[in-house]
């Protein structure tokens, strides 16, 4: 089945959950936040959500950026 | 009655002709007492809009002192600023622009021993600071001070924005969508930290709109959602952040009673 990837086309396994799907993408779950169908999942329930055909996922970066940015 | 003085009609006449702010709205904004945390990229947007709009009282808190590096995004200060207390340069500016407001200038780091004092005496916070340590400080302290937040964050060609109403039970926190500060090495490294400057003004006046919007009791209020500004694909999405009964903070079994510091892993 297909879901869309921050906007990318993408086939995956029936049964997939978003921890899995993670794992898969090598995205470690701590860096973002994961956008399921335009809201935010918990992160405890991101081994119980299966994902379905169609489903659009944002996988939201984790970002902290803001005043002085001093490059060493 | 609203008591204004003819030139502050006169200043402030595109708000006041507004039906949705109006004299009493704009007596509002200039009754508001809005904290900035940071005088830099997103705080330099921040507080100039805020402060042409007449927002009262504006505090400020940041302990650098500007640099020539700055000066790409950090429209506070200018070229004769270099080597300046940030906080000296935002006072000098704002207060050139409007010079009704109090301007309160903190010339130091905020930490755990000294925010609570800070963020009493004002009604909203601005979070636009550079590292993660500070954010989780800011969302804690102003969770346990129920006050209203509004975070900004930039970083490359991508910002985000969510606001959180700390007065309210059914208001997320910043900690509802990131529980903790991402482990060290997973950070971007300190010569990864580039940012298109501008986007540091897109973030930092949607954030003084949110302000201004709060102050005002319009619209609909961004708490509860999230921007996530693409400036690279051009693509703004906005999407909803739910209260998690598993937040450490504000969930139902609150792991976090006290403030805590965590340690920068690196000087972005």
């Amino acid at each position: 089945m297909q879901i869309i990837i921050n906007g990318e086309k993408r086939t995956i396994n029936d049964d997939t959950t978003i921890a899995g799907l993670l794992k898969e993408l090598k995205i470690d779950s701590q860096r973002v936040a994961v956008e399921l169908n335009m809201s935010i999942i918990d992160k405890a329930d991101y081994s119980r959500t299966i994902l379905k055909d169609s489903d659009k996922l944002e996988i939201v970066s984790f970002i902290g950026g803001g005043a002085s940015w001093t490059i060493n | 009655m609203q008591s204004f003085t003819e030139e502050q009609i006169k200043r402030y006449s595109r708000h006041i002709i507004l039906p949705e702010v109006g004299g009493k709205g704009q007596k509002k904004i200039n009754n508001a007492k809005v904290f900035c945390v940071g005088a830099g990229g997103l705080g330099s947007p921040v507080a100039l809009y805020l402060a042409a709009a007449g927002v009262g009282t504006i505090g400020i808190i940041d302990a650098d002192v500007v640099d020539l590096s700055n000066l790409q995004r950090q429209i506070l200060h200018a070229t004769p600023d270099l080597d300046k207390p940030k906080v000296e340069s935002a006072k000098e500016t704002l207060a050139a622009i409007n010079p009704d407001l109090n301007i309160v200038t903190y010339k130091e780091y905020l930490g755990v021993d000294n925010i609570m004092e800070i963020i009493k005496d004002y009604d909203i916070v601005l979070d636009g600071s550079d590292n993660f340590p500070t954010r989780f400080l800011v969302n804690d302290a102003t969770y346990f001070a129920k006050k209203i937040l509004v975070s900004g964050s930039i970083f490359r060609f991508d910002g985000q924005v969510a606001a959180f109403n700390h007065k309210s039970e059914t208001s997320p926190c910043y900690r509802c969508l990131y529980p903790e500060p991402p482990p060290a090495g997973l950070v971007p490294s300190c010569q990864e930290a580039g940012v298109l400057g501008v986007i540091a003004g897109t973030i930092g006046a949607l954030q003084a709109t949110e302000a201004l919007k709060e102050i005002l009791g319009i619209g609909e209020s961004l708490v509860g959602r999230l921007i996530i500004y693409d400036a690279f694909d051009m693509r703004f999405q906005v999407v909803k952040i739910h209260k998690d009964p598993n937040c450490p903070l504000c969930g139902k079994e609150p792991k976090i009673k006290e403030l805590m510091a965590y340690e920068q892993t690196c000087h972005l």
